[in-house]
């Protein structure tokens, strides 16, 4: 049996959490329904700002005509083949250079350089070489964040314990032992971090490659519903966006802590 | 038997801007089953000498005797168990990159653990365990690999005073009954002498051998009661006035 004193402490515990998550939720509502009065009593211009409601119908027409699904998917398997080349490759490069101190100092400027140049400028020549489709738009993301993946796993790699790698050497261990036993495993958690940052990447990537050729999937969606001035669409998408972009996140979160179990 | 040679070892650092002697002139014969303890000032590069031994490091000049057939294992200041691993894992680390992971060698890591107390501990991870008890582990780790010398680079001195003496005294029991030979580089002058049956004391920077001592006590038995015996302090008045601290 606990005592009073814990019992109170548990409670302030309960109390302070459920308050939390009260004005979380208060604040999203009181939003959408500040938006949606405003808009009924034309106090804000609903054809600039729309309204939930509007989003809401929008919604519920794409679905309709089967569109909507359509271009998650789309949106949703580029970012999905982006992350998985992106990773792997940023990792495997990352160990690469891990492994050869001469090619990571060499290349060491070019990474720097390519990290600080906006990714986007280079939209128009991925175009012309890749075409206007599918592919284009993965290169785009692989871009913005292969180059970042690598300079941080890489940084984590060699920031590795000195002493424990002296002592995997004092047991005259080789190369690839040290990398299986001590690299990896022990920037777990860094490995992890890097895929949260990526997602993010990811989407910023594919929506801009979207943007710039897309013939369908989320960005399009945007980026049509701005040309023909729907910007009912154009909230839509950005809504759509938003609770996509969570998913993943909280998809690696829940990976994560299975992994961990 | 002399079991491993050192003849006049020499050791320089090279950096961008000049050279730095490091070790110069070191020597040292060790017996089977003898416990060597080197001392000196800090910095002055006694781990040096033992990385070269283990072979961490190259030389720059001098020779290494070693007997091909025997086995070195190396043990640092921090214990440098795997968080990831369990004891028992960690134990076995050694084993799995020599792959060795024999029925009879994994029979021994049990009965070394079983022996020094850390039975109910194999499931546990590092984190969950005292200082001590993770410095027994790494020493459990390297005693599996069966070495026939161990290289101490300033074990326990990550530990807190009381740990320290308790668990000091449990390696050097350990040691001697798998009847190992070992060498300890300690900046501890009492450790050393209660622990070396020879002390070998360093100059600053570059090492040379300033003097040797052979720990001749009466009743010697382990390092906590070594403490007591009525020569403990006449060496440690020698070895302090050898090493000549500028406070």
């Amino acid at each position: 049996m606990y005592s009073l004193e814990h019992k109170k402490y548990l409670k302030k515990i309960k109390l302070t959490n459920f308050l939390i998550r009260f004005t979380q939720i208060s604040i999203i509502l009181i939003f959408v329904f500040l938006w949606q009065f405003l808009a009924d009593n034309n106090l804000i211009n609903t054809f600039i700002s729309s309204s939930p409601k509007s989003i809401i119908n929008t919604i519920i027409n794409l679905y309709k005509d089967g569109s909507l699904f359509h271009h998650i998917w789309i949106t949703f398997y580029e970012v999905l083949i982006s992350f998985l080349i992106a990773t792997v490759g940023g990792i495997v490069i990352a160990t690469f250079l891990w492994r050869y101190k001469f090619i990571s100092k060499v290349i060491d400027p070019y990474l720097t350089i390519l990290n600080s140049l906006p990714k986007v400028s280079l939209g128009p020549i991925i175009i012309i070489i890749a075409g206007a489709g599918t592919k284009s738009i993965v290169i785009m993301a692989l871009f913005i964040s292969i180059i970042i993946t690598i300079i941080n796993v890489h940084q984590a790699f060699i920031n590795t314990d000195k002493n424990k790698i002296r002592l995997l050497q004092s047991f005259k261990a080789k190369p690839y032992q040290i990398y299986f036993k001590l690299i990896l495993p022990s920037n777990y958690n860094n490995l992890i971090n890097v895929c949260k940052v990526n997602i993010g990447l990811i989407f910023i990537g594919v929506i801009m490659g979207e943007f710039l050729v897309s013939k369908a999937g989320v960005g399009y969606l945007i980026m049509y519903g701005s040309q023909v001035f729907n910007l009912n669409l154009v909230m839509t998408g950005i809504i759509i966006l938003a609770i996509m972009a969570s998913l993943m996140y909280y998809l690696i979160v829940f990976i994560e802590k299975r992994l961990n179990k | 038997m002399d079991i491993l040679k050192v003849k006049n070892l020499k050791k320089i650092y090279h950096t961008k801007k000049n050279e730095i002697l490091a070790v110069d002139n070191f020597s040292l014969n060790l017996k089977q089953g003898e416990f060597v303890a080197i001392v000196g000032p800090s910095g002055c590069g006694k781990s040096t000498i033992l990385s070269i031994l283990c072979g961490l490091d190259k030389a720059s000049e001098g020779k290494i005797e070693i007997d091909k057939n025997l086995k070195y294992g190396y043990m640092l200041q921090s214990d440098n168990l795997f968080e990831w691993r369990t004891i028992y894992k960690n134990c076995l680390l050694g084993l799995e990159l020599e792959n060795k992971l024999t029925k009879e060698n994994i029979k021994y890591v049990n009965k070394l653990l079983d022996t020094y107390g850390l039975k109910e501990f194999k499931k546990s991870y590092p984190s969950n365990l005292s200082g001590g008890m993770r410095q027994r582990a790494s020493l459990i780790r390297t005693l599996a690999t069966k070495p026939d010398i161990l290289f101490l680079d300033e074990p326990f001195s990550a530990l807190d005073y009381q740990t320290r003496l308790a668990v000091s005294d449990d390696v050097y029991k350990i040691i001697k009954k798998e009847n190992k030979s070992a060498i300890i580089v300690t900046h501890d002058l009492s450790e050393a002498i209660s622990m070396a049956d020879r002390v070998i004391v360093l100059t600053n920077r570059p090492s040379k051998i300033k003097n040797i001592y052979e720990i001749k006590l009466t009743n010697k038995s382990s390092p906590i009661q070594n403490r007591k015996a009525k020569e403990f302090a006449y060496y440690y008045d020698k070895i302090w006035k050898d090493i000549d601290y500028h406070v």
